[in-house]
């Protein structure tokens, strides 16, 4: 018995072994389509794209057709005449040689993409050679053809996809598409649709002698679907063109909804130049441009110190946690005195009670209640988490959960801040004030401004903002039609609403009332510093504007952020009125006004980062635009056509084929 | 002559498969690193030139050098293991090798052959009665010695290997309820993976309360029952201790992939599913020599050490893949034969260990490569890539084959 145990332990694992290989090589056909076979050639089928459209169903982005020539190098004939090859795909032959050696490296055995995304008309020449040229063939996709030349950073753009993602994503294969930033990336899967696939058997001569086993293994294309997003195509336009010159970012919300109306950012570049072969020249060119960076997107990206709007919730808490009522009054000396004899300076003087604090914007007004606030609980620590959960109740401080690929979380300190600040304590509600001006620790996103003004409007809630309305066929995401209640009972809201009223009838933004829309608005400016010549200077404020309109039944909030703008009224409130008027009206009455505002120019003052850079070449402005006309060409500052920030137009390919 | 007698008396089977496997192993190395600029196969060649004159020294050291010198070569080659905490040469996260220059050995692929001999040479006596718990306990300690130098190096999968030693006892006389512990462990261990603990352990009780009350009178003693699910207890928790906190995170994935608890082809699963498409590409045939596409595309990793045999499926199919684990069985058994034919207990026992290594890293190896076993690096005998493995196996086969040819020498 002992003499047996290891020979039969032998016998039944190799058989075991034998069993499993046999299945493995011999039952489950599996492995064999998985395998990156040479007797099985794989085509794929890709769908078409789905299309956009925007709220009114306007059709944004479309597609063409486009053809990746492939190449699979081990079966190109040797004497192949390289010289007539290069005149129909119109490469050089070093050029070939190039493509040729790269992608023998990546394998002489499977296919590579040779030359890729040609239109309809470079391929035609050489569709009707292929066959001459063993070791070639087509694959056709589709690639984007975008009907109109705004809104490049809210599409996004579809590139090749790259090494790290076919490795983390099995679905794609070396040349396939994949949207890169915008909707394309946020809705890639919905757009794309799924690719189609046919297995096709080979001889050993490489020959195809029909679909593999009768086809069994193949797959059908799934169509992408077509979305709908929430912006308004003429709004979003007009945002972009009002925006000529500037630097920043416009966010437009509707507040019942959550539904993005607008979302600019300056400066922009028509999307079409990021399609087909000029695309990674024409990308390197806007990617490289660190100082107007055309790829940032401002709205949701640029953090700053809110400043002055921030005051509304400063009010907000404040009356919430019943610390001031409608009648508690400051005296404001053009500022006030507060702990060891600092004094926080306001341009006001006098009794302040809310609602003229608001329109007045007092800094000592808010200043006061922020510290009473902070007072009311014995541990400031405790205090400021109090303060802290107010104020994230409206998306603060947190990335929202909207559906767009990139965005920052802004700051809302809590005790925590403090802590890390001063870690052996001593702080007080005076040593950190400044928050109550938005200033301090507080950080904030223009789309998070807007988000706090549809709340605002809404008197407590808001709905998670959200780019995209309506997917074929489908609901959107749940999480875009749940309530998010704020901690601020509802009764607060109206007279801080009213506050906000009144800064267009008495307060900051009076120059820019529009006749019969009752807008609420707050100014507000935010400093910025920046290294020049590796000294940090201090630059002119940007320029903040938050509102929503009408104020009974609100269908707009927007903010506006305009880089080194200046005092909230001058560049940014004007934007804020327009976009409202245009929104709520569709047209605009008070041209004066529009063609200031269009020909304002903050070039010179950018000039000072150190010139504009290659993308503003790139920049555009919607070609169809009837604003055009009204444009006075800027004088062009003398550091912008210093040699060394020039970039010669011609660089940059905007011509679109087809 | 002694030269004669080696000649006429060395099994000529065994022989001749160790010089096929070789060969094998060699053309499929050649294969899987046609590609690679960095000279795997040519160096390949140069370790397998190297086993001629190894080989010589090995048939032609005297017969009773092996009994005699046993324990000092167990000595030695445990200080090697030793040194290599302070000398030792630090690969991928393994502090397993010796460096000379560029050239590495590593002491462990030695010390198998090394822990035979001891092992042998402590059963070779005649007063050793398996049965006594003293002389249990000093042969497990032989076996373990080798085992506690190697795991923190960390080398797993060599460690694993020691565990074939118990078949050897057991052959010797080891009292079979050792064998029945091994599996009800092994199938303890995966189970607790596969499954929460205190659903093992509910099974467990199960189980024992069947035997309790089902069994024959004389299996009736509830303490015993309730030491043994203790003991379960015990071991199942030890178990997801050791899981959790003792393993490595890549060594947890491994079981995890193979226990289908986690899917994930592109990352950690990568290995084994390459392989398993490499070798399901083969068919009944293969791609032919040269042929394979998954060999050359490099899909696989470590292809031509620990999943050489995935060259094999896929480039000669089923037909290749058979002829490999028949010749390995064969081998293994001839083996088996040779040994219970010895004269002595001393080269019967070193023939069976030489059996049991050799069979635990051809089915570890296998397994591990069609994706039955979690990935744990075994190298496959003779056909792996490996200047020390390839001498170590040499080094255990032919010490036997010596042996087997001294026999009629032996009276």
């Amino acid at each position: 018995m002992r003499k047996v145990l290891l020979p039969t332990i032998i016998i039944i694992a190799a058989s075991l072994l034998v069993i499993r290989i046999f299945y493995l090589q011999i039952i489950d056909d599996s492995f064999k389509l998985k395998s990156e076979n040479n007797a099985i050639k794989k085509v794929y089928d890709y769908p078409e794209r789905g299309y956009i459209y925007d709220r009114n169903g306007k059709l944004l982005v479309a597609n063409q057709p486009s053809y990746d020539i492939m190449v699979i190098p081990r079966e190109v004939k040797k004497d192949l005449n390289i010289a007539e090859f290069c005149a129909l795909l119109n490469i050089t032959p070093e050029d070939y040689h190039k493509r040729m050696e790269k992608a023998k490296v990546y394998s002489p055995r499977l296919p590579s993409v040779f030359l890729s995304q040609l239109n309809k008309n470079e391929f035609a020449a050489f569709q009707e050679k292929i066959r001459k040229y063993d070791g070639f063939y087509f694959q056709k996709r589709s690639l984007r053809d975008y009907e109109v030349d705004y809104g490049a950073n809210i599409f996004g753009s579809i590139t090749q996809v790259n090494e790290s993602q076919i490795a983390k994503n099995p679905y794609y294969n070396s040349g396939d598409l994949i949207g890169r930033q915008g909707v394309e990336e946020s809705y890639e899967e919905i757009l794309r649709g799924i690719k189609g696939v046919k297995y096709i058997q080979k001889d050993k001569y490489n020959r195809e002698i029909g679909s593999y086993k009768e086809g069994r293994y193949d797959t059908i294309a799934v169509a992408g679907e077509d979305i709908n997003l929430t912006i308004d195509a003429e709004l979003q336009k007009y945002g972009e063109e009002l925006m000529i010159n500037k630097r920043g970012g416009i966010v437009a919300i509707e507040p019942k909804t959550g539904e993005i109306l607008a979302l600019v950012t300056a400066p922009s570049y028509d999307p079409g130049i990021l399609v087909g072969r000029q695309r990674s020249k024409n990308y390197t060119l806007l990617y490289n441009d660190s100082i107007a960076k055309p790829l940032y997107d401002r709205g949701l990206l640029a953090e700053y110190p809110p400043g002055s709007p921030f005051k509304i919730l400063t009010g907000l808490v404040a009356l919430q946690e019943g610390v001031v009522n409608e009648q508690t009054t400051f005296m404001c000396h053009h500022g006030f005195s507060y702990g060891g004899g600092r004094f926080m300076k306001c341009h006001g003087f006098g009794p302040h009670q809310l609602h003229n604090g608001i329109y007045n914007s007092c800094n000592t007004y808010f200043g006061q209640a922020y510290m009473l606030t902070i007072n009311k609980y014995k541990d400031p620590g405790h205090a400021v988490d109090i303060w802290s959960s107010h104020v994230k109740s409206f998306g603060l401080g947190q990335f929202m959960g909207y559906d767009l690929p990139t965005g920052r979380r802004g700051n809302i300190p809590t005790s925590k801040t403090y802590k890390r600040i001063y870690p052996n304590g001593g702080w007080r509600s005076s040593t950190i004030v400044s928050n109550a001006i938005g200033q301090g620790e507080v950080l904030m996103t223009p789309i998070q401004l807007a988000n706090m003004m549809a709340t605002v409007a809404n008197q407590g809630y808001y709905y998670t903002p959200h780019i995209i309305k309506k997917i074929e066929g489908e609901k959107i995401d749940e999480k875009f039609t749940t309530k998010h209640v704020t901690t601020i009972d509802q009764k607060y809201f109206p007279p801080v609403i009213s506050g906000l009223f009144d800064v267009y009838n008495k307060g900051t933004a009076y120059a820019l009332r529009v006749e019969g829309i009752d807008i609420c608005g707050k100014t507000g400016t935010a400093e910025n510093y920046a290294k020049i010549n590796g000294k940090r200077e201090k630059l002119k404020d940007h320029s903040i504007f938050v509102a929503f309109a009408p104020k009974d039944n609100p269908k707009i909030a927007i903010a506006v952020m305009i880089e080194n703008g200046g005092f909230g009224a001058t560049v940014a409130g004007p934007i804020a009125s327009l976009m409202i008027e245009k929104y709520l009206r569709k047209k605009i009455t008070r041209t004066d006004l529009e063609i200031r505002v269009l020909n304002k120019s903050l070039v010179s003052e950018y000039a000072k980062l150190g010139g504009m850079n290659a993308a503003s070449a790139i920049e555009s402005v919607p070609k169809d635009s009837v604003l055009q006309a009204k444009i006075v060409k800027p004088k062009v500052p003398a550091a912008v056509t210093a040699p060394k920030t020039e970039v010669k137009k011609t660089a940059v390919d905007t011509t679109k084929k087809n | 002559m002694k030269n004669q007698s080696v000649k006429n008396n060395i099994d000529w089977i065994s022989v001749f498969i160790y010089i096929t496997l070789v060969t094998l192993g060699w053309l499929n190395i050649y294969s899987s690193s046609l590609l690679s600029t960095d000279g795997t196969y040519q160096k390949q060649l140069i370790f397998i030139c190297c086993t001629i004159p190894l080989i010589f020294v090995v048939l032609f050291v005297d017969g009773k050098f092996y009994e005699k010198y046993a324990s000092i070569i167990f000595g030695v080659s445990l200080l090697s293991l030793a040194g290599l905490f302070l000398f030792g040469k630090t690969i991928a996260g393994q502090r397993c090798w010796y460096a000379i220059g560029s050239f590495t050995l590593q002491p462990s692929e030695f010390a198998k052959a090394a822990t035979s001999l001891a092992l042998a040479k402590y059963l070779s006596d005649t007063q050793i009665n398996l049965k006594e718990t003293n002389r249990q306990i000093q042969a497990l300690a032989i076996m373990l010695l080798p085992v506690i130098l190697i795991l923190p190096q960390p080398d797993p999968g060599s460690a694993l290997i020691y565990s074939a030693f118990i078949l050897v006892l057991y052959r010797e006389g080891l009292p079979s309820w050792y064998v029945w512990t091994a599996f009800i462990t092994i199938v303890l261990f995966v189970l607790t993976l596969v499954l929460e603990p205190y659903a093992v352990i509910a099974m467990a009780f199960v189980v024992l309360a069947i035997i309790h009350f089902k069994g024959r009178v004389v299996d009736r003693n509830i303490i015993l029952s309730g030491i043994l699910l203790v003991l379960i207890s015990g071991f199942v928790f030890s178990v997801d201790y050791v899981f959790d906190n003792v393993f490595k995170q890549h060594h947890r994935d491994r079981f995890n992939i193979l226990l289908g608890k986690t899917v994930d082809m592109k990352g950690i699963g990568y290995n084994t599913n390459q392989s398993e498409i490499a070798i399901g590409s083969g068919g009944w045939l293969g791609k032919g020599f040269l042929e394979g596409t998954q060999t050359k595309g490099g899909f696989v990793p470590e292809q031509h050490t620990d999943y050489i045999f995935t060259t094999v499926g896929e480039e000669w199919g089923f037909a290749g893949s058979l002829v490999v684990i028949l010749l390995f069985t064969g081998l293994l058994l001839r083996i088996i034969y040779l040994a219970e034919r010895q004269k002595t207990k001393f080269s019967r026992v070193y023939g069976y260990c030489v059996a049991a290594i050799l069979f635990i890293h051809f089915f570890v190896n296998i397994a591990m490569v069609i994706g039955i076993f979690p990935t744990i690096g075994v190298p496959l005998p003779f056909f792996s890539y490996g200047g020390s493995g390839l001498w170590g196996f040499t080094i255990l086969l032919f010490i036997f084959l010596k042996m087997d040819a001294n026999k009629v020498n032996e009276w």
